[in-house]
């Protein structure tokens, strides 16, 4: 049993084919899982290979490393399609949670309640996935296939977040309810990223967590906003939320689940549809 | 490794210094810390990132070291609270600042606090109250109600006015005990085991009623080496039972054949450290058969409901009872009635630090260290559960990281003793946050039905109120919830026909015991929901209904008590008239200016009779001289953060006529110190305040008399002498001449004191308390039209706390109290299986508590020391009914359940919305 901080990738490759490796980032989702007692496998520690922690511009992405921290995202100089993930990681536990965790750990925990999954998805975000043998990418909603359940698959890494880089004008936005203001997993959140011209919504980008297995997009919404006038978007209806499939616990019933979702979509829209080509 | 370390080892640089460990592989920071390296200022609260007591600095950034892997901090800086209160002038200051702004309580959660705070000031000199809230929110605090500690860190850049070591009796010193706390070097539960004594781990029933059989635990030792023992009930040489009251001593230290409630203790494991670690508690040989189970009071008293105690028929453990005049006439008699039926669930007691201990015996004697909030209650316990003479059984208290009710009952004590004993080595525990939240003790949930009536002249006229309340598995203090409910159901109002019954039922759930208050908060959401409703069918201003209707002087409470000096009730309501005209006056102009958000502003009263209930209830407080001058306090009651060291010693010194700063204290050790009773029911200051006042006015009497001194002279202590000084001139004792006692002491003086009160006849009638104290708080909130979500804006409380004789702790205790009663009101339900951690189980952060305006009103009491009554369970009496109150004013919502629920907000609001009306 050992704790493996490797500097490269290929001696992270190497680890992973041990068996029993756990891979560990930030910790914060990693240690909650063991309850009280001591882990009894080896760590691979991914936090210092390369490339995998900061933000950088490749071509026309904006390339996140998997071991960037919510509170680099909250200091990284980003565009304003990005203000719905940096309201996302300021709602990611608290100040101490956002110093350790990472974007990549959120994604690979995969809970349906994950702040970062439903602004990534308006980002139209895509994981970057390596092994030894081959590198993939896959967009983010091909990744998380459930609660606990992704697509990575033995051998692999979660190397980074690749955001095409948005327009100036484009404006994101986030909320979430939760039932008291920091430390709260939330009941519903929303996310959203507009598109809009001369004060007309051009392209849409909505989705939903907490309200559904994985966190969704809103796509029969999306399309009715196409056209409309940023100053009067229509009423989220029923119809827009038909994707989501919200279940009752202790933080809420599935009933209420929806409503905030509905609150929640609306509240965003009006936010991200701020921004303007024209007028931004 | 990168840090070029040997392979193994983790070399960093804590505090300054450069460190080099070998921890375990995944071993969290927290552990390697507290374990390895003595950093016993980090607080280990919760395991999960959920409660950031273990906050510390990673390369200058603030974390939780229970999620981070040690290994990872290889060749960086970790910086812990107290350590940089040792090296850093800001963090320094910033403890100073605490240490002034009474923003640390029972002091756990304050080194993260600490921490997290000075990794923002270090980034921002003079940070606003949003960003203090931004910094500090993720660590909790179950104490302060946090504004303490926003305006000890926004004093930073602004800076502040400190209050004095030292004052007479109405002075808001420094706590005596809180520069321990602001510098992380205060010992708790778990800060003082021995590093290399054993562990004891209790294996609990993983279902809500379930028969067991234990299987081969030789065997299981054997294939497990590092343990050493394992405790049963076969281990238990007295009585396998314990309980706080007489007559109901009910619950097992190890079940025997069936467990009652999810966390039953069935066993427990002791073994070395590190074995201890990996031992997995599924792996202990039980074999389980659930049984059908009954969690609600419904179910429990059901026809055929499977009974918890024999002897108890339909689950019924006891009842109360309270009856005067004829309440059924004069409900007939009003001319208007309000009635419902009320709810409330369990609430957790949510202290930072679980529970924790280590025990060893010595000599004839066992030792306990624990934190506990009775120690002599812990002894006694001790004894019949070890069949052995109390004397042999010896409590030395730790500091306690908050208690509020649930730190009276026995928890980690026996199986400490216990295992101590078997394995004739030291031992130690610390509850997991998971296990304190299953096994101990809960806020009682209540069903309570309440019919209120009143005249057309706004006179209150009759209530009946029933109140069920499930009180889990055992007894624990249920019978003092039944017995407190039908005595304080009115509230502090004279109603002159009065019938209040109760009834505590048992349930295959946890222990339903002491939470500030016994009961009475839940009854006060009923009754002053009513009086809402009654002031609004009568079209009355409800402060002014409840001002008119407010007990006095002369007029008998349902006890038929009748004080003629001490009800400060009206005073409490009078004193809210300015805040309450303007604040809604604020929230008309508000509401009238806004569609998505609806303002209200709500009141509601309480009162808590401080003490026993008609019951003895003596504290005893000694103190002595030594030759050299030292003058010892021998002060047994436990301070839980609330601050009874500073009070009591304040007192002491008052009526002695020195310094508090020549007093040096000893704590509740009860082989040393004698009874003070049990930390609860609002009675320290009462009860051992006016022994403390008594062990000095004694002491003080020696004195006078060994100088031939008159009454009146001063007296100065120092150099081995005592002087007194009076008309006549100086008189000087030299105590080196005195003959010491066994102690130590050349003079010694003991104090006693025993509240006067009368026992309840069959309705309840006669004097249960020497003294109640009082409340009116006021709550602004904002309600969210679309979400249902409400937030509190505002609080103004005026408390009747006779001489305060402390104002700064007095102020502490509201904030706190308005914290935790806006918790109950708004967020937090335990639910047995489900929310046992706190990131299920939610308690208010540093954004959840608005500001708090604390209005002191000072009507003395002939009972209480200097006039003084008792506080902590008042403050939060009328929080939850005034933010409810606040609610309806503002939507119209009549809530008749906590916490409250926004989907039925919504839902209420939807339903009376107007067709068209957006």
């Amino acid at each position: 049993m050992s704790y493996l901080k490797p500097q490269t990738l290929d001696d992270a490759f190497a680890a992973l084919d041990a068996a029993g490796v756990s891979v560990v980032a930030g910790g914060t989702d990693w240690f909650p899982a063991l309850g009280d007692r001591v882990s009894d496998r080896s760590v691979l520690d991914v936090t210092a290979l390369p490339g995998f922690r900061g933000i950088s511009r490749i071509g026309g992405l904006i390339r996140i490393g998997a071991a960037t921290t919510w509170s680099d995202l909250i200091a990284a100089p980003l565009p304003p399609a990005f203000d719905g993930l940096k309201a996302a990681a300021r709602e990611v536990g608290s100040v101490q949670i956002q110093n350790a965790a990472t974007i990549a750990g959120n994604l690979c925990n995969a809970s349906p309640a994950a702040d970062g999954v439903p602004p990534l998805l308006t980002l139209a975000a895509r994981v970057e996935l390596v092994s030894a043998k081959r590198r993939r990418i896959l967009p983010l909603e091909q990744f998380i296939l459930g609660p606990r359940r992704t697509d990575l698959r033995p051998g692999e890494l979660l190397a980074a977040v690749l955001v095409p880089m948005p327009q100036p004008w484009e404006r994101g936005a986030f909320l979430k309810a939760g039932a008291r203001r920091y430390l709260v997993i939330s009941i519903a959140s929303a996310a959203a990223v507009l598109g809009v011209d001369r004060g007309g919504v051009i392209w849409a980008r909505v989705s939903v967590g907490s309200c559904s297995a994985v966190a969704q997009r809103l796509f029969a919404l999306e399309q009715s906003l196409i056209g409309c006038r940023a100053d009067a978007l229509p009423v989220v209806t029923a119809d827009h939320l038909a994707a989501l499939a919200p279940i009752s616990d202790v933080r809420a019933s599935a009933d209420y689940r929806l409503q905030m979702a509905g609150v929640l979509v609306s509240r965003v829209l009006a936010m991200a549809a701020q921004g303007d080509r024209q007028h931004g | 490794m990168a840090d070029g370390a040997p392979v193994g080892m983790v070399q960093f640089t804590l505090n300054g210094h450069s460190v080099s460990i070998s921890p375990a592989v995944g071993e969290r920071l927290s552990t390697s810390l507290r374990d390895r390296l003595g950093s016993l200022d980090v607080k280990v609260g919760c395991n999960a990132g959920d409660c950031g007591a273990c906050t510390v600095l990673v390369a200058g950034s603030a974390r939780c070291a229970c999620l981070t892997p040690t290994h990872q901090v290889a060749g960086q800086a970790v910086d812990t609270g107290a350590g940089m209160v040792r090296h850093d002038p800001l963090t320094q200051r910033l403890a100073q600042s605490f240490q002034d702004h009474h923003a640390a309580q029972c002091g756990i959660c304050t080194p993260a606090m600490l921490v997290a705070a000075t990794a923002l000031l270090r980034q921002v000199a003079t940070p606003t109250e949003m960003q203090v809230q931004d910094a500090l929110g993720g660590v909790l605090c179950r104490c302060t109600g946090y504004r303490r500690i926003i305006d000890a860190v926004v004093a930073l850049g602004v800076g502040w006015q400190a209050p004095p070591d030292h004052g007479p009796v109405g002075t808001g010193t420094r706590r005596v005990d809180g520069w321990a706390k602001v510098s992380g070097t205060e010992a708790f539960g778990d800060d003082v085991a021995p590093v290399d004594a054993l562990v004891v781990q209790v294996i609990r029933s993983p279902h809500p009623h379930a028969s067991f059989v234990l299987g081969d635990t030789t065997a299981f030792l054997a294939a497990n080496p590092g343990l050493v023992a394992v405790l049963t009930a076969a281990d238990v040489p007295g009585i396998n039972r314990f309980g706080v009251i007489s007559g109901f001593i009910d619950q097992p230290v190890f079940a025997e054949g069936v467990a009652l409630y999810r966390g039953d203790a069935v066993a427990a494991v002791v073994g070395q450290a590190d074995a201890m670690a990996r031992f997995d508690p599924a792996q202990f040989p039980v074999t389980w058969q659930a049984l059908p189970a009954v969690q609600t009071i419904a179910a429990a008293t059901a026809d055929g409901a499977p009974l918890l105690h024999p002897l108890r028929a339909a689950n019924v453990m006891c009842g109360g009872r309270v009856m005067c005049g004829d309440a059924d006439a004069a409900l007939r008699r009003a001319e208007v009635v309000a009635q419902g039926r009320f709810a409330t669930g369990f609430v957790e007691h949510a202290y930072i630090e679980p529970e924790a201990g280590f025990a060893r015996v010595v000599g004839d004697t066992v030792e306990i260290y624990a934190c506990t909030q009775a120690p002599v209650m812990d002894r006694d316990s001790m004894a019949a559960i070890l069949a052995v003479e109390p004397e042999r059984v010896r409590i030395l208290p730790t500091a306690v990281g908050g208690g509020f009710g649930s730190k009276l009952d026995l928890s980690v004590q026996p199986f400490l003793a216990l295992a101590a004993i078997k394995t004739s080595a030291v031992v130690r525990m610390a509850y997991s946050r998971v296990e304190s939240m299953q096994a101990t003790t809960k806020r009682h949930p209540s069903d309570i039905q309440m019919t209120v009536g009143a005249t057309r002249d706004g006179k209150l006229c009759g209530m009946v109120l029933h109140g069920d309340f499930n009180t889990g598995a055992y007894a624990s203090w249920g019978p003092t919830v039944a017995t407190r409910v039908p005595v304080h159901g009115s509230g502090p109002y004279r109603i002159a026909d009065y019938r209040a019954t109760s009834r505590a039922v048992h349930t295959h759930c946890p222990p339903a015991g002491a939470f500030r208050g016994f009961g009475v908060p839940q009854a006060a959401i009923a009754q002053e929901s009513l009086f809402e409703e009654l002031a609004a069918q009568l079209g009355l201003d409800p402060l002014e209904f409840r001002i008119v209707n407010a007990l006095e002087n002369g007029v008998p409470t349902v006890c038929n008590q009748i004080f003629d000096q001490g009800v400060g009730i009206k005073a409490c309501l009078i004193a809210l008239r300015p805040a309450w005209a303007a604040a809604r006056a604020g929230v008309a102009e508000f509401n009238a200016a806004n569609t998505g958000y609806r303002r209200g502003v709500g009141v509601a009263s309480g009162w808590y009779g401080c003490g026993n209930t008609s019951m003895p209830n003596p504290s005893t407080i000694k103190c002595g001289l030594r030759s050299d001058g030292t003058l010892v306090l021998h002060q047994g009651a436990v301070d839980l953060g609330q601050g009874s060291n500073t009070v009591i010693t304040q007192i002491f010194a008052q009526a002695l006529g020195v310094p508090m700063a020549q007093v040096t204290r000893v704590g509740g050790d009860t082989g040393q110190t004698p009874d003070a009773g049990k930390t609860s029911a609002s009675r320290q200051t009462l009860v051992s305040g006016n022994a403390a006042l008594a062990s000095a006015t004694a002491l003080r009497s020696q004195v006078l008399r060994l100088c031939n001194a008159d009454e009146q002279a001063v007296l100065q202590l120092g150099n081995g002498a005592v002087t007194a000084i009076d008309s006549a001139g100086h008189h000087r004792l030299d105590l080196s001449r005195l003959t010491p006692d066994a102690e130590g002491y050349v003079l010694t003086a003991s104090g006693h004191y025993d509240p006067p009160t009368r026992p309840l006849d069959a309705d309840g009638q006669g004097a249960p308390y020497s003294q109640f104290g009082y409340a009116a708080q006021m709550a602004v909130v904002e309600v969210d039209l679309a979400t249902g979500q409400t937030r509190a804006l505002h609080f103004v409380a005026a408390h009747d706390v006779g001489k305060a004789i402390n104002p700064a702790l007095v102020e502490g205790q509201v904030q706190g109290g308005i914290a935790m009663g806006l918790g109950m009101a708004l967020m937090e339900e335990f639910v047995p299986g489900r929310t046992e951690n706190l990131h299920d189980y939610l308690i208010p952060t540093i954004g959840d508590v608005p500001p708090i305006d604390t209005i002191i009103i000072e009507e003395t009491d002939a009972h209480g020391p200097y006039g003084a009554k008792g506080l902590g369970e008042h403050a939060l009496v009328p929080t939850a009914p005034a933010i409810l109150n606040a609610v309806r004013h503002a939507t119209g919502f009549g809530a008749r359940s906590v916490p409250l629920n926004p989907a039925l907000v919504l839902q209420f609001l939807q339903a009376s919305r107007e067709p068209g009306d957006v």
